[in-house]
């Protein structure tokens, strides 16, 4: 790995120590209502791990169990190169922004001083505006720290959030559907940043995405979920088989335009990043079927419920 | 004419500050001026929160502890309220954080509970009637005892908002996002409640169990409709609480009436202007 001898991240000490989080066993229940059961999923720093799956598949819940939030089976690892644990990293969370309550008289600048430090916001003045002002620039938002939070559009307020999630720099990087209701150039702009993380911090990234064909040309490895790991991989892989085929032509079935997904893997920017933990894949991996299915793909069947596939 | 000449003749009394001559009229302002910021500063947070039914919850809560107080005998009143106010309140957080009930539902549950309870015992052997001034509440019956340890319980409030804060605005936006901060929610919300069951049952006596919650909501609710940032939020709900509190205890001492309800009356008034206003402030 040279990128990782000459990268020059804030986070390079930490990359160090944590190299691979385990996700062993997963299984969160409510009550008697199975959410998912037996998730396997191992992310490795620099890495892109996309989630994806049908609405009530569990990939919110797996982030907020990942977080620690809700109670759940199975353990959670963080280990170094040599498999050896580490302890807690310091993990980054972009929840879905419909969840913020943006009427609260909160401008951007006293949300990032209420994070940074214990300095009360209510009664003294913000010490550290430039630092605040050089983690908004790095997502391209420093004209927006006096905004009120309920001022600021879908788009914007992801980018705020993201840079929230990036002070302190996190060795885990988890993304909650950051693209809902982002408009065009929202959505390249983050994708942008997203990529910006990927080769210049070494930081592993999870990102539940509805989004087939960002998570195609962006994401090193992919996790379908629907109440467990349905099969996981590279996006190529994923994409080819023929059960996530089926679950997402289910849904485009359902009523919705179909988008096309399923090939443009073939823009996908990094060439098959390898997997380095030796079992680094999710529970079953079809190859056989993806075999089969590969020579029908060209009809792209695929699409996504909410529409909004490119 | 008549009517006039007595309107006159009330603004010129209150403009010589004639009220104060009295000892209960001065300890009354005294113990306003310390109660109403303490209502602002927790007003901010209960609105941020959504707490406002909770809060109400807690009037209820302390409602039985009072009685229980007076069935037990062990404590005094004021301890068996403080206590019970506290463990009511931690109660209710617990609850609503392990379970998948709707937290207004579990609210709702106990704040029933609360009030039926505390009503059970107290109107047993048919001596409801010493009870009755605590759902109003007199805050010109305050002692200059009763005045020192509001002042300490404003003081333990102003620090916990100083080192707390932060973390309890973090929680408000969102629960999960606190969380990957390192924000312990369970902790914070604890302290949270715990901090405003006390303040309730401590002011409950004075202000009245009715109207109490709505001196835990109007400030920080009109403060909301016009801030643009936190700071102008803390400062314009403790703004409107010592206004309202102060006129409202000079405006009831000359028409007579009750001194709580005139406040709230005129925070409610307050909050109606804001509520017109909003639309200049906020773009």
């Amino acid at each position: 790995m040279l990128r990782r001898l000459f990268h020059q991240a804030a986070s390079q000490e930490d990359c160090t120590k944590l190299c691979c989080t385990k996700i062993e066993d997963f299984g969160v229940r409510a009550g008697r209502l199975v959410i998912f059961e037996h998730v396997n999923i191992h992310v490795h720093c620099g890495q892109l791990t996309a989630v994806i799956g049908p609405n009530g598949a569990g990939k919110s819940t797996l982030l907020r169990a990942v977080l620690g939030e809700i109670p759940h089976t199975g353990q959670l690892r963080y280990t170094d190169a040599k498999g050896k644990h580490t302890g807690h990293p310091v993990i980054g969370y972009v929840p879905q922004y419909l969840k913020f309550d943006v009427s609260a008289p909160v401008t951007v600048q006293d949300l990032f001083a209420a994070c940074m430090n214990n300095r009360p916001v209510w009664l003294l003045p913000v010490n550290n505006r430039q630092e605040i002002l050089a983690c908004l620039k790095r997502v391209k938002a420093a004209d927006l720290i006096d905004r009120r939070l309920g001022a600021l559009s879908g788009g914007e307020l992801q980018r705020v959030l993201v840079a929230l999630a990036l002070n302190p720099m996190p060795d885990l990087l988890l993304l909650d559907e950051p693209v809902s209701g982002v408009d065009q150039n929202g959505l390249e702009l983050f994708y942008e940043i997203l990529e910006d993380l990927q080769n210049n911090e070494d930081m592993a990234i999870i990102l539940v995405s509805h989004d087939l064909n960002m998570v195609a040309r962006h994401a090193d490895q992919v996790v379908l979920l629907n109440k467990g790991v349905v099969c996981s991989g590279t996006p190529q892989e994923v994409f080819q088989n023929k059960r996530t085929r089926k679950i997402f032509g289910m849904l485009a079935d359902g009523g919705s335009r179909a988008g096309g997904t399923g090939f443009e893997w073939l823009l996908h920017k990094k060439k098959q990043a390898p997997c380095s933990c030796e079992d680094g894949g999710g529970d079953v991996v079809a190859k056989a079927l993806e075999q089969a299915e590969a020579g029908e793909d060209a009809d792209g069947r695929g699409g996504e419920a909410d529409g909004n596939t490119i | 004419m008549a009517g006039e000449e007595k309107q006159m003749e009330i603004l010129y009394d209150m403009a010589s500050l004639e009220w104060l001559e009295y000892g209960f009229m001065r300890n009354a302002l005294l113990a306003v001026v310390m109660i109403t910021p303490l209502f602002g500063l927790l007003s901010t947070m209960v609105v941020s929160n959504r707490m406002a039914f909770f809060s109400d919850s807690l009037g209820h809560g302390a409602f039985t502890g009072l009685a229980l107080g007076a069935i037990l005998g062990i404590f005094s009143p004021v301890e068996s309220l403080l206590l019970f106010s506290v463990f009511f309140a931690l109660l209710i957080t617990w609850i609503k954080n392990h379970s998948t009930a709707s937290t207004d539902t579990i609210i709702g549950v106990f704040s029933s509970l609360g009030i039926a309870a505390g009503l059970m015992m107290m109107s047993y052997g048919g001596s409801f009637n010493k009870y009755a001034s605590y759902l109003i509440g007199d805050i010109l019956s305050i002692t200059p005892g009763e005045l020192k340890s509001l002042a300490v319980v404003l003081a333990v409030v102003v620090l916990v908002w100083i080192g707390l804060f932060n973390r309890l605005l973090i929680l408000s936006i969102n629960s999960s996002f606190a969380r990957s901060r390192g924000v312990s929610t369970m902790l914070v919300e604890g302290i949270f409640a715990a901090m405003v069951a006390v303040v309730v049952a401590i002011s409950i006596q004075w202000v009245g169990l009715l109207i109490i919650n709505s001196l835990l909501v109007l400030p920080g609710a009109a403060a909301r409709n016009i801030a643009g940032s936190i700071k102008q939020y803390h400062l314009l709900s403790v703004l409107f609480a010592v206004v309202s509190g102060v006129s409202g205890l000079v405006l009831a001492y000359y028409c007579s009436m009750a001194a709580g309800a005139t406040i709230v009356v005129i925070a409610a008034g307050i909050f109606f202007v804001t509520l017109l206003l909003k639309r200049k402030f906020l773009k």
